[in-house]
């Protein structure tokens, strides 16, 4: 397989980011890594995973759809979009490369949300394999493996070295505009790297977390269950765990008065927020116990129902660290798990 | 201490002087405490925990656990009592329906913190007298807990229990802190410097809402942010400037009434340091109406509630601002 030192990465970035715009993830200053433009001097992160997820790149939390000028009794509809720059993510890890999966079945099926394919097409995903899981990680219990992610491209670290393969033509594009700094390498090291990390995901606190109690056949039971009301008693009905997650996806439209037009956008919605699906009649949802329910419904019954049975969680653990209260879909799991 | 506390919740759930109880329940690993409503002596025994991570601040649950039928016994600790007292004085919490035991606190860790160091796949930790011992899948880690602490609890305001009808342990003092420091430094940046600081700080904004729907202070029915008819809803932020109308609007909302409890800061999920946005205002009135601390009881007028012919006047708070 290709190979470059790790003592290299940085010439690897700078020769990528000369065709195209790369993303990379970096530590900020006070803590806590995101995906962060590459540029002279910005470092890869060591961090398992971005607070933010990739999600952001496709489906961003804020954005214009159209503007409306008025002038008298003419209203002018402005088509905003544009044709987005190719761009190249590095660094995803396996559960967001599975997570974009989750979001193109929503996005790309008919009618195809043309703002969202623009930017997925001009993309290139090249992920990064796990060495160092952490306690919060479950991606097992959807099937990813870890050390072995999805893509365009895929990199593995051997801790000496990064090798990488290519699996689209996008990815063998990125590849070919790096191969300049790459030569073949022996993979024996690395494979007993992928090894020991395999050993590791079996051993993680969560590694046997089971879905059989969920799926798009268990909605009665699930729906009806009386231990929602104790699960959400102490939710704070905050959004941290949608916008967290690489596969929330639900959003709202509405219009922005500027003085002299308006601008329709959309942002990230949550269901654990109040006006959450507002309709002319109100609110489907009156209750917190209601919209809890509906965000762990939503990836373990109502997606695998419309989606064969493929879950709409990726097992990232981000909700796990970033609840306020430390309520997650794994407690909410084991709490529903028929035994 | 936890024995302490799991004894005297069975014993008056027990002999029916309570209903209900709220404290903190065990999560996955050693660190995941979700706050919680206690019904029997079972679910006590299973669930309950106090330790170095409980330590979300369970007061604002009263104003929800206080309309209901029956009595609640609630654990706090002595923070958690400025925001209880503050509460109180806003009748947000019926002080008849509460039985309020005040706990002992030495400070809580911060988890982030003690995975900023690296550590990972945590599997148990331990805390013998202020070591924390982490068993991970990777090894086997030793810290001290200060080294750890929430920043919060390195700038404790206090270990003095402003209210509570029954105490275990021992009460301690109002503590002076440096708390005020960092206010400081950024009080002495130019106004550009400041600004660029808050920029930077506020662009991480994800409008979660944590940092509002967490804090003892923010306990209107509807939010104006959430308020469609108020024309000023905003889920998400339309320009870069949203992100500090909101933050800086709840600041202002919560002036004087916010206790620094710290909660707004704990539970960002962008490590926003929110709670700095509250100590201005707090070090502010301090300098201008005279030292007042939020929650430290219940009768007092609070100076921006108030009018005395000592106050400072609108021109001197103005000059402040001038560069």
């Amino acid at each position: 397989m290709l190979k470059i030192s790790l003592e290299k990465l940085d010439d690897l970035f700078a020769l990528a980011a000369q065709k195209q715009t790369l993303y990379i993830p970096a530590d900020r200053k006070d803590g806590g890594a995101e995906f962060t433009k590459w540029e002279n001097g910005i470092k890869l992160s060591n961090a398992l995973n971005t607070v933010r997820s990739a999600k952001d790149f496709f489906f961003p939390q804020t954005e214009n759809l159209v503007d409306f000028k008025m002038e008298g009794k003419n209203i002018e509809v402005i088509d905003i979009r544009e044709e987005s720059e190719d761009f190249v993510i590095f660094g995803v890890r396996a559960c967001d490369a599975e997570s974009f999966k989750i979001l193109d079945s929503v996005y790309l099926s008919d009618p195809v949300d043309s703002y969202y394919k623009n930017r997925r097409d001009h993309a290139t995903v090249v992920t990064m394999a796990c060495n160092r899981p952490s306690e919060t990680c479950f991606c097992s219990a959807f099937g990813i493996d870890a050390t072995a992610p999805d893509g365009d491209a895929a990199c593995y670290s051997d801790g000496k070295n990064l090798f990488i393969e290519a699996f689209t033509d996008k990815g063998k594009a990125f590849v070919d505009s790096v191969t300049s700094l790459l030569e073949e390498g022996d993979t024996a090291e690395l494979e007993a790297v992928q090894a020991k990390t395999k050993e590791i995901l079996s051993q993680l606190p969560l590694a046997n977390l089971s879905t059989d109690s969920f799926g798009g056949d268990k909605l009665n039971e699930l729906f009806n269950s009386e231990k929602w009301s104790e699960l959400s008693e102490s939710c704070l009905a905050c959004g941290t765990c949608t916008f967290v997650c690489p596969t929330c996806q639900c959003y709202d439209i509405k219009d922005f008065n500027t003085g002299h037009g308006i601008k329709r956008f959309r942002c990230w919605d949550s269901c654990m927020y109040s006006d959450f699906t507002k309709m002319a009649h109100g609110n489907p949802r009156l209750t917190q116990v209601e919209r809890f329910r509906q965000r762990f419904m939503h990836k373990l019954v109502y997606y695998p129902a419309n989606n064969n049975g493929k879950f709409g969680c990726v097992g990232c653990g981000r909700c796990l660290s970033k609840c306020p209260i430390s309520m997650n879909i794994v407690k909410v799991m084991k709490a529903l798990e028929v035994k | 201490m936890q024995k302490a506390i799991i004894e005297k919740a069975k014993q008056m759930l027990a002999d029916g002087s309570v209903n209900r109880v709220i404290g903190w329940k065990k999560g996955e690993f050693a660190y995941d405490v979700t706050p919680a409503v206690f019904e029997t002596a079972e679910e006590i025994d299973r669930d309950f925990v106090y330790d170095v991570f409980t330590s979300s601040n369970v007061s604002k649950y009263l104003v929800k656990e206080t309309k209901k039928e029956g009595k609640v016994l609630v654990f706090l600790k002595p923070c958690d009592t400025y925001s209880f007292n503050q509460l109180v004085k806003e009748h947000r919490i019926n002080r008849d329906n509460v039985y309020v035991v005040g706990i002992e606190c030495w400070g809580k860790a911060d988890i982030e913190k003690i995975k900023a160091s690296g550590i990972s796949g945590i599997k148990s930790i331990t805390n013998n007298e202020g070591t924390l011992t982490i068993d991970t899948i990777y090894g086997t880690e030793t810290i001290p807990a200060y080294e750890v602490m929430a920043e919060r609890c390195l700038n404790c305001k206090s270990k003095k229990h402003v209210d509570y009808d029954e105490l275990i342990g021992e009460d301690g003092e109002v503590i002076e802190t440096e708390r005020f420091d960092m206010v400081a430094q950024l009080e002495a940046m130019t106004a550009e410097e400041r600004y660029n600081f808050w920029r930077e700080q506020l662009s991480k904004c994800i409008r979660c809402n944590a940092c509002r729907n967490v804090c003892p202070a923010c306990t209107c029915e509807k939010c104006v942010f959430d308020n469609d008819d108020s024309g000023i809803a905003n889920k998400a932020a339309a320009d870069s400037f949203e992100e500090k109308m909101f933050h800086i609007i709840r600041a202002f909302h919560v002036a004087g009434r916010c206790t620094d409890c710290g909660e707004c800061s704990r539970v960002c999920p962008q490590n926003i340091p929110l709670h700095l946005l509250n100590r201005k205002f707090i070090k502010d009135i301090n300098e201008l109406y005279g030292e007042y601390q939020a929650g430290a009881d219940t009768e007092s007028r609070a100076p921006l509630n108030d009018y005395t012919f000592d106050d400072c006047e609108a021109s001197v708070v103005h000059e402040r601002g001038v560069e």
